[in-house]
């Protein structure tokens, strides 16, 4: 076994565990965590793909803004545990049934038939001045442009639904307005009086 | 390495040779954080008109030592209710990727651990995920005012980091090139060919964004101690407090050697292209990025020194409206002075 296919078993070990931990654990700010772990034993394996851009921006996207975002709320959530787990034994046949038929659909799509290296043959590896990122690049901007360009505008779409859903004016609120702040002088708030130095006080 | 590879497997003394680089580059690292808190109670102290340290060793040159050890020595204490294992894991969180950043840092022509195509993306990766640190730490210790303290930092660093990634696609436009070392060769030629000049905007909200993403003064709020004690670590002591203060301190460095690199032209001479330069030719590389590292980590403790701490509505005013269309505009300026090939930069 080679140093590379140890590695790969390591981290395809690891994300395994993590991915189980996540539906298995109570406590949500766990799952989320272990979910973390899941995002960067992706990435090793990724890495371990030659796919080296993508690794480091899962890393840099999910792990360092979407899940801190996803923790956020976590934290703050004060979730009843005994009440999310009430109604159990009542909707566990139904789940049990969907959870069935989406493992079978699973199998008959990516099941292990569709696999194996006389299938996809094994990848050969790269010369150490390959550069992932500036393939990746040249690829996404001129052979899948119009993609590209299309979910770019759907995410500013995305972004302007989102902010258009949550930005409401009430009335209660009271904003700062920056530029009135800086153009504030000392005259229109402190009124310096000239007064004769009193006598003391015997 | 060879005197490695002649009794040892060929994989091993590869393994062991690259740790010993680890060592090489760890050990002065600590040394110099150590020394960082030394010369900022210093530097502060003469601000504010006052001595500093100077009881330990000559001039208070012993009192890292003495910290250090102090710290080490403490008890490390758990709060009855605080999750042990997480509580555990923080510090280790926030130290771990302020030194592994170091990894694809080139300290010279030659000098460097991995010299990675992605570097640049690579460390700014990585000082995203130390904010795991604080969040957890924050979670983790079953205290109100560590988890506000863990919260508004999560919010602030979210925040820079987009300003910060943007300003360094600046840079990388700039240059060219995602690789560390290329990019400082990209700034080769004089004073002049460096980054800071056509990128200034840039350097000035990199710089700013470093500091809030360290959580320090006057982007501190993580911390705060006038309204919630200490933020994230208040329930830390000992040695585990201690891991957290090399994170931050070990980050400062971080960030100013980067500047400092991406900016200022990282090993090349400040004297590239004049009479001088035949005359300070004899002095290494690595000095140069220390000495241009060393004005920013000064930085770092002048603005601690100088600035009240920012209300929160103003940080995040700061961040979003201000820094990243400042940042946008001048993306596109320095793609379009890519494009025409704009002298002397870019041509």
């Amino acid at each position: 076994m080679t140093f590379e296919l140890f590695l790969f078993y390591v981290f395809s070990a690891a994300l395994l565990y993590a991915a189980t931990m996540v539906i298995t654990q109570r406590n949500s700010v766990h799952s989320a965590l272990f979910l973390v772990l899941a995002f960067c034993c992706a990435a090793g394996v990724w890495l371990l793909a030659e796919a080296e851009f993508l690794a480091i921006v899962l890393i840099l996207v999910y792990v360092g803004a979407v899940m801190v975002l996803f923790l956020f709320v976590v934290m703050m959530l004060d979730v009843d545990q005994a009440s999310d787990r009430a109604g159990y034994m009542k909707y566990a046949p139904v789940g049990v049934l969907i959870a069935v038929v989406l493992a079978i659909e699973l199998m008959l799509v990516v099941g292990p038939g569709n696999f194996g290296l006389d299938k996809f043959a094994s990848p050969i590896p790269h010369a150490a001045d390959y550069s992932n990122t500036k393939e990746l690049g040249r690829v996404l901007y001129t052979v899948y442009m119009y993609p590209f360009e299309l979910a770019a505008v759907i995410l500013l779409v995305a972004i302007i639904a989102a902010i258009g859903l949550t930005l409401r004016k009430r009335p209660q609120t009271r904003y700062q307005d920056p530029a009135k702040q800086v153009q504030v002088k000392a005259a229109d708030r402190v009124r310096i009086v000239k007064m004769a130095t009193e006598k003391k006080w015997s | 390495m060879e005197l490695l590879d002649s009794f040892l497997p060929h994989g091993l003394a590869t393994v062991i040779w690259i740790v010993l680089k680890i060592v090489l580059i760890v050990l002065p690292l600590m040394v110099l954080v150590a020394y960082y808190t030394l010369a900022e109670r210093k530097v502060i102290g003469f601000m504010q008109v006052r001595i500093g340290p100077n009881r330990v060793g000559p001039n208070g040159l012993g009192q890292p030592i003495a910290d250090a050890l102090k710290l080490m020595f403490k008890e490390i204490i758990l709060p009855t209710k605080a999750n042990k294992v997480l509580f555990l894991i923080a510090p280790l969180l926030t130290l771990g990727p302020a030194l592994a950043a170091w990894a694809v840092f080139p300290f010279d022509a030659e000098l460097v651990l991995a010299d990675v195509n992605a570097g640049l993306l690579y460390i700014l990766a990585l000082t995203s995920v130390g904010v795991y640190g604080v969040i957890i730490a924050g979670w983790a210790s079953n205290s109100k005012y560590a988890l506000l303290g863990a919260v508004r930092s999560a919010a602030q660093i979210v925040s820079y980091e987009i300003a910060m990634g943007f300003a360094i696609v600046g840079v990388l436009v700039a240059a060219g090139s995602l690789n560390l070392g290329d990019i400082v060769r990209a700034q080769d030629g004089s004073l002049f060919h460096w980054f800071w000049l056509p990128l200034f905007p840039l350097l000035v909200i990199y710089f700013i964004s470093g500091v809030a993403e360290t959580n320090r003064a006057p982007f501190d709020v993580a911390e705060g101690e006038s309204e919630i004690v200490a933020g994230f670590h208040v329930e830390y002591s000992g040695m585990t407090f201690a891991v957290f203060f090399l994170g931050e301190y070990a980050n400062m460095i971080l960030i100013s050697a980067l500047t400092a690199l991406m900016f200022l032209g990282g090993w090349l001479s400040p004297f590239q292209g004049t009479f001088l330069e035949p005359v300070f030719a004899w002095v290494p590389g690595l000095v140069w990025l220390f000495l241009k590292t060393a004005i920013f980590a000064f930085l770092f403790l002048w603005f601690r020194a100088t600035f009240p701490r920012y209300r929160y509505d103003q940080i995040m005013r700061l961040g979003w409206k201000v820094f990243i269309p400042i940042t946008i505009v001048w993306i596109m300026v320095v793609g379009l002075a890519v494009v025409l090939e704009l002298p002397w930069w870019f041509d």
